[in-house]
C-alpha cells in the first residue's frame, strides 16, 4: 500500500500522520508537496492537520485552492480514499467533497482535549477495525470543529449511514457536555457519500503509541491497510 | 521622531530614553553628534533590555559551566549535551510590557520570538512552557487580561504547531500594573550542527530572510526599560504584531537550509530589530558589516532608515551566507513564499555603516554600541530580614479539611484546565506528560528517552528574602525534574524586578542571584540562557520579585518515570524532614489573610541528598507516584495526587506534631511517594542508609480523603471545588 500525506504551508500534523502511516504501513508515506499538481498514483491521499495557509481566511478555504487540491478532488472522485483529519476535514468540506462547514467553535475558544467517540459506521474501510458502537478514545485540538449543515442534510447523513464518528461521553451517550465544540447532532466525522472519503476532526494519529495516553487510534490507521494492501 | 534632519536637542535624547551622561558617552564614542538614525541606534543598543547594563555585573555570579554545557549565556539560547549526538537547546523570556498593553498580540510574540532564538540556532522547537503572574483577580482589567494573554499564546503556539505542555499561573495584587508573561522554548538539535552568531568572512553576503519591515514595534526595546504610568495605554502602536504562519514557514526554510552547509551566521531580528542583530553579529565576529538599506523588503513605503533600523516587525532573520552560495538560500526561501534579500557584506572595518538613497546615513564604531555600552553597580540595600514565625504563634483553622477546600480553590492552586485546553499540548505526538503534573515530558523524536521540563517561582518568599527565595525557586525546579524520574540537566532564567534604580529593588536582584547562584552550584545545575526584565513598576509600584526558573532534565528511559496520580493499595511516605514553617505559607496568606513571617530555609544538602534518593527509587521502579510537596503543603500534596486519578487516601499526623503546621508548613526538599506496601521496610532501609528522612503517612484506597481525627471528604468534592474557580471567574458577568 502506498500513501500520499499532502503538505500545505502550515500543514503542522504531517509528521505526526506519517509516523501513525509508517507504523501501520511498514513504509514511509510519500510527502506531497501542496505546489505540485502532478501527485504520484497512491492508495491513499492524507490531508493532515494544521493551519494551512495560515487559515486567515476560513479554515481550509485557501488550502482547498492550491494546485495539488485539483488533482486530490479528482482522485477522490475516481474513487481513491482520501482522509482528511482536523485541518484536512476543514479543507475537505471547502472543496465540496464532503457536505457542510467547520465553524467556530461554540465556546469561541480552542480546544484541546481528549474525547471519547462513538463508531457509528464500522463497515467502512476507515474503520472496519472498530466494533460497531466502540467508544474510542482520541484528542481533539482545534478552534474551528463545529459541524454545521442544514437539517435535510444531517438527516440524509444519518439515513446513508455516513455519519462516521460521533462524540460521547463514558456512557456513549452524545450529551451536550461530551460535544467539545459544539457540532450539529454531536457528528465528529463523515463520509461522501461514494464512502472513499473520510473527514474528521479528532487526531487518530496521536492516539497511536501506549506512551502517548492511548492507542484508539490505531484501528483506523490499520483498518486502512488491510482495505488497500 | 523619525525626520533624519531634525536637531539632537536635550529633548530628543531624553525621549530616546538616555541620560545626559549616557549622550554624553555616546558623543565620546562617536566624536561627533550623532544624526537621529545613530541617536535611535545608541538608544536601543543601551537600553537596559538589550544592554543588561544594570543587571550584568551580578548575572556574572551564576555558573554557567558544566559537562553537558555546549553554549551557555549570551548567544541566542543554552545548549547542553543530552548524548547520542543530540542537544537540548533552550531559553525562556520575557514580554511583560507588551502584554499588559496589547495582551494577545503581546503574549503571542513572546511565544513568537523565542521560538526564533531555538531554532535560530539549528534547533526544531519541540516545547513551549509559559509562566504567567497576573494582579488580583478583582482588579478591572485582569479577566481581559488572562483571556487575552492565554489566546495570544494558544494562537502563536497552536498555529505554528509546537505544544504548549505546562507553565504556571498565579494571582497577586502586586501585579495589577505589570503582569509578567514569560515564555520558555525547548527544542533539539544535533549537537554537532548548532549554528551561532558571529559573523565572519570579509565579503561574505548579508542576508535578509522572513517577513517584510514595516512600522510596528518602533522602540519596543525602549519601552521594555522604562516605568509604566498613566500614559501607557498610549504606547500601544509599539507593540508588534505576530504572524505565526510566517513563522512555520520561516521555522521550516531555516531549518531545510541548515540541514547543508551554506550559513555561516545567523541571528533572529528580535528586540530593536535590524539594529540590534546586525550589532550583534558584528561584535561576535569582530568584524564590520555594510548595510544597503535599500533593499530591505520594506511592507510600507517611504520608510526612513530611521524606521528600519529600530522596526520591530516579527518573523524576520539576518544571517551570513558562504560565499557563491546565496542562490541555494534564496531558492529555499523562495519555495516557502518568503523574503530574501541580500542587504550588505560583511567588511574588516569593525563599523556598521548604512547606506540609504545614495548617501551614509549612519557610520557607526560595532564596540562602542556593545562593549562600550554602560554599566552600572546601582546601589543596593538588601532585604530586611523578617522576624521568625514560630509554628505555635500561628492559628490553627477551625478545620483542617476546611482549610484544605479553601487552598485548593484558591486562585493559585485552583485547576489551570481551563488555561492548558486552549492550548494544543499534543501536537507533534511526543507528549507523554500532559500539562498539570510536577514536569511535563516530552520524547525525544524516535527514540525511548524523553526530556522533562519545568518552570517555577515562589514570589512571596523571593519577597520576603530574596536569597532564600531565589534558591527555592531553583530547588523546586530541580525537586520537580527529579519527581518524575528526570536527571536535571540545566537552567534558563527569567528575571522580573521592579525599577534596579531604587536600591531596595537592585537588593532583591542581588539577593536572587545569590541564593539562585548557590542553588544552582549545589546541584550542578548550571545556568545557561535567560533573560532580564527591569522597570515591572507601575506609578512607583513595584511587582513582588519574580526569577522565574526554567529547567530541562533528561529521561534515558521512558519506561523508568512516574506521575504524581495515585493507585489503590499504595503506601504512602513522606520523603525530607517536616520542622512544619508556615511563615509567608499559602495557608497563612489563604486561610489566615496574612503575608508575614520569613520563607521556607533552603537547604541544599538535603535537597539533594532527598532528590537523589527519590531519583534512583524511581528508576528502579520502587516508587510507582511521586508528588513534590510545595504550595499549600502535605496535605495539598497527598489531595493533588488523589485528584489526578480519583483514588482516595487515608493519612495521619504524627503525635507530637502541630496538625496545620504538620499539614500545611512548606518545608523543603520533600515528595511524597507511593509504594507497594512490601516495599516499605526495605526502602527505610536505604534512606537511613543514605541519611534520607522518611516517614510512613498512611495508604492509598477507596475515594475519599481521610485525614484520621480531622475529618473527610470525597476526591469528586475536592476535584468540583479545584476546578470551578477559574472558569467561573472567567464567566463572570
Amino acid at each position: 500500500m502506498n500513501a500520499a500525506v499532502i503538505v500545505f504551508p502550515g500543514s503542522n500534523c504531517d509528521r505526526d500522520v506519517a509516523t501513525a502511516l509508517e507504523q501501520a504501513m511498514g513504509k514511509k508515506p510519500i510527502m506531497a508537496w501542496h505546489g505540485n499538481a502532478d501527485l504520484p498514483q497512491v492508495d491513499l491521499v492524507v490531508l493532515p492537520g494544521g493551519f494551512s495557509y495560515g487559515d486567515y481566511l476560513r479554515c481550509g478555504a485557501m488550502a482547498a485552492q492550491s494546485p495539488v487540491m485539483r488533482e486530490v478532488v479528482a482522485r477522490a472522485k475516481s474513487g481513491t480514499p482520501v482522509l482528511g483529519i482536523c485541518n484536512g476535514f476543514q479543507v475537505l468540506t471547502e472543496t465540496g467533497l464532503l457536505p457542510g462547514a467547520l465553524m467556530r467553535n461554540a465556546s469561541l475558544k480552542f480546544v484541546c482535549r481528549d474525547v471519547t467517540l462513538r463508531v457509528e459506521a464500522a463497515n467502512t474501510k476507515f474503520t472496519s477495525h472498530y466494533a460497531p458502537g466502540s467508544l474510542p478514545r482520541m484528542t481533539v485540538a482545534h478552534g474551528d470543529g463545529n459541524y454545521f449543515a442544514d437539517a435535510a442534510t444531517l438527516d440524509e447523513l444519518e439515513q446513508s449511514g455516513r455519519v462516521a464518528f460521533r462524540y460521547v461521553d463514558d456512557a456513549g451517550q452524545a450529551t451536550p457536555e461530551a460535544n467539545p465544540n459544539g457540532s450539529a447532532r454531536s457528528i465528529a466525522g463523515i463520509l461522501n457519500a461514494a464512502g472513499n472519503v473520510l473527514g474528521m476532526m479528532p487526531h487518530p494519529e496521536r492516539h497511536a503509541d501506549p506512551l502517548l495516553g492511548g492507542t484508539d487510534g490505531k484501528a483506523l490507521f490499520s483498518s486502512l491497510v488491510q482495505a488497500l494492501s | 521622531m523619525s525626520d533624519p534632519n531634525s536637531a539632537i536637542t536635550p529633548e530628543v535624547v531624553a525621549a530616546h530614553g538616555l541620560t545626559p551622561e549616557e549622550y554624553t558617552r555616546c558623543l565620546d564614542a562617536l566624536g561627533r553628534t550623532p544624526n537621529l538614525t545613530e541617536l535611535g541606534i545608541f538608544s536601543v543598543m543601551w537600553s537596559e533590555h538589550c544592554s543588561y547594563k544594570s543587571s550584568r555585573v551580578w548575572l556574572k555570579q551564576l555558573p554557567t559551566t558544566g559537562p553537558r554545557v555546549i553554549c551557555g549565556p549570551g548567544e541566542n539560547a543554552g545548549v547542553v549535551d543530552i548524548g547520542e549526538g543530540l542537544a537540548a537547546v533552550f531559553k525562556m523570556e520575557s514580554h511583560n510590557h507588551p502584554s499588559y498593553i496589547e495582551p494577545y498580540q503581546g503574549a503571542a510574540t513572546g511565544v513568537g520570538g523565542i521560538l526564533r532564538d531555538v531554532f535560530t540556532m539549528g534547533a526544531r522547537p519541540v516545547a513551549i512552557m509559559d509562566p504567567l503572574r497576573f494582579g488580583s483577580p478583582d482588579h478591572p482589567k485582569m479577566r481581559h487580561l488572562v483571556s487575552g494573554v492565554v489566546a495570544g499564546i494558544g494562537g502563536y503556539g497552536n498555529c505554528i504547531g509546537v505544544p504548549t505542555v505546562g507553565g504556571e499561573c498565579s494571582f497577586h495584587a502586586s501585579y495589577d500594573g505589570n503582569i509578567l508573561v514569560n515564555a520558555m522554548t525547548v527544542g533539539l538539535a544535533r549537537a554537532d550542527k548548532i549554528f551561532y552568531s558571529a559573523a565572519a568572512g570579509i565579503g561574505n553576503s548579508v542576508v535578509y530572510v522572513g517577513s517584510k519591515t514595516g512600522r510596528d514595534g518602533i522602540h519596543g526595546a525602549t519601552m521594555a526599560s522604562a516605568e509604566f504610568d498613566d500614559a501607557s495605554e498610549e504606547k500601544r502602536p509599539t507593540v508588534q504584531v505576530g504572524d505565526p504562519f510566517t513563522e512555520k514557514l520561516l521555522l521550516e526554510a531555516c531549518l531545510e537550509l541548515m540541514a547543508g552547509d551554506t550559513i555561516v551566521a545567523i541571528q533572529d531580528m528580535g528586540a530593536a530589530g535590524l539594529t540590534s542583530s546586525s550589532v550583534e553579529m558584528a561584535s561576535k565576529g569582530g568584524v564590520g558589516l555594510e548595510l544597503d538599506l535599500d533593499s530591505v523588503p520594506c511592507r510600507e513605503t517611504g520608510m526612513t532608515a530611521y524606521e528600519m533600523m529600530l522596526s520591530e516587525s516579527q518573523e524576520r532573520m539576518l544571517m551570513i551566507l558562504k560565499p557563491g552560495l546565496e542562490d541555494v538560500g534564496r531558492k529555499v526561501f523562495e519555495k516557502w513564499g518568503l523574503d530574501f534579500a541580500i542587504i550588505g557584506k560583511v567588511t574588516d572595518t569593525g563599523r556598521l555603516v548604512l547606506r540609504h538613497k545614495g548617501a551614509v546615513v549612519g557610520d557607526l564604531p560595532v564596540d562602542a554600541l556593545t562593549d562600550a555600552a554602560p554599566m552600572y553597580e546601582r546601589p543596593w540595600e538588601a532585604t530586611p530580614k523578617r522576624a521568625p514565625l514560630p509554628a505555635q504563634d500561628v492559628p490553627a483553622p477551625d478545620s483542617i479539611i476546611g482549610a484544605l477546600t479553601t487552598l485548593i480553590s484558591c486562585p493559585d492552586l485552583s485547576s489551570k484546565a481551563w488555561i492548558w485546553q486552549q492550548y494544543d499540548h499534543t501536537v507533534m505526538a511526543d507528549t507523554v506528560a500532559r500539562p498539570g503534573g510536577d514536569s511535563a515530558i516530552v520524547r525525544i523524536h524516535g527514540s525511548n528517552r524523553g526530556l522533562a521540563i519545568t518552570t517555577d517561582c515562589t514570589p512571596r518568599y523571593v519577597h520576603a528574602d530574596p536569597e532564600a527565595g531565589g534558591a527555592q525557586a531553583v530547588a523546586e525546579a530541580w525537586r520537580n525534574l527529579t519527581a518524575v524520574g528526570a536527571l536535571p540537566l540545566a537552567v534558563t532564567d527569567c528575571m522580573n524586578f521592579g525599577n534596579p534604580q531604587k536600591p531596595s529593588v537592585m537588593g532583591q536582584f542581588v539577593g536572587s542571584i545569590q541564593g539562585m547562584s548557590a542553588a544552582c552550584r549545589a546541584l550542578d545545575f548550571p545556568v545557561v540562557s535567560g533573560n532580564v526584565s527591569l522597570y515591572n513598576e507601575t506609578n512607583g509600584q513595584a511587582i513582588q520579585p519574580t526569577p522565574a526558573i526554567g529547567a530541562i532534565g533528561l529521561i534515558d528511559d521512558l519506561g523508568q518515570t512516574v506521575r504524581h496520580g495515585l493507585a489503590p493499595g499504595l503506601s504512602l511516605v513522606l520523603v525530607g524532614d517536616t520542622l512544619g514553617h508556615l511563615g509567608s505559607t499559602l495557608y497563612l496568606r489563604e486561610v489566615l489573610g496574612r503575608e508575614d513571617g520569613p520563607p521556607p530555609p533552603v537547604d541544599l544538602a538535603a535537597e539533594r541528598r532527598n532528590g537523589d534518593f527519590v531519583r534512583a527509587g524511581i528508576r528502579a521502579g520502587t516508587i510507582k507516584a511521586c508528588h513534590d510537596v510545595s504550595d499549600g503543603g502535605l496535605l495539598v500534596a497527598v489531595a493533588d495526587m488523589a485528584m489526578a486519578t480519583g483514588t482516595g487516601a487515608q493519612l495521619s499526623v504524627p503525635s507530637g506534631q502541630l496538625p496545620h503546621a504538620f499539614l500545611f508548613g512548606e518545608d523543603q526538599a520533600r515528595y511524597v511517594v507511593a509504594l507497594a506496601p512490601e516495599a516499605v521496610p526495605g526502602f527505610e532501609t536505604e534512606a537511613r542508609a543514605a541519611g534520607v528522612p522518611v516517614l510512613r503517612l498512611g495508604q492509598s484506597s477507596g475515594d475519599q480523603l481521610i485525614v484520621e481525627g480531622h475529618g473527610t471528604i470525597s476526591i469528586s468534592e475536592l476535584k468540583t471545588r479545584n476546578e470551578a474557580w477559574l472558569p467561573a471567574y472567567m464567566a463572570r458577568p
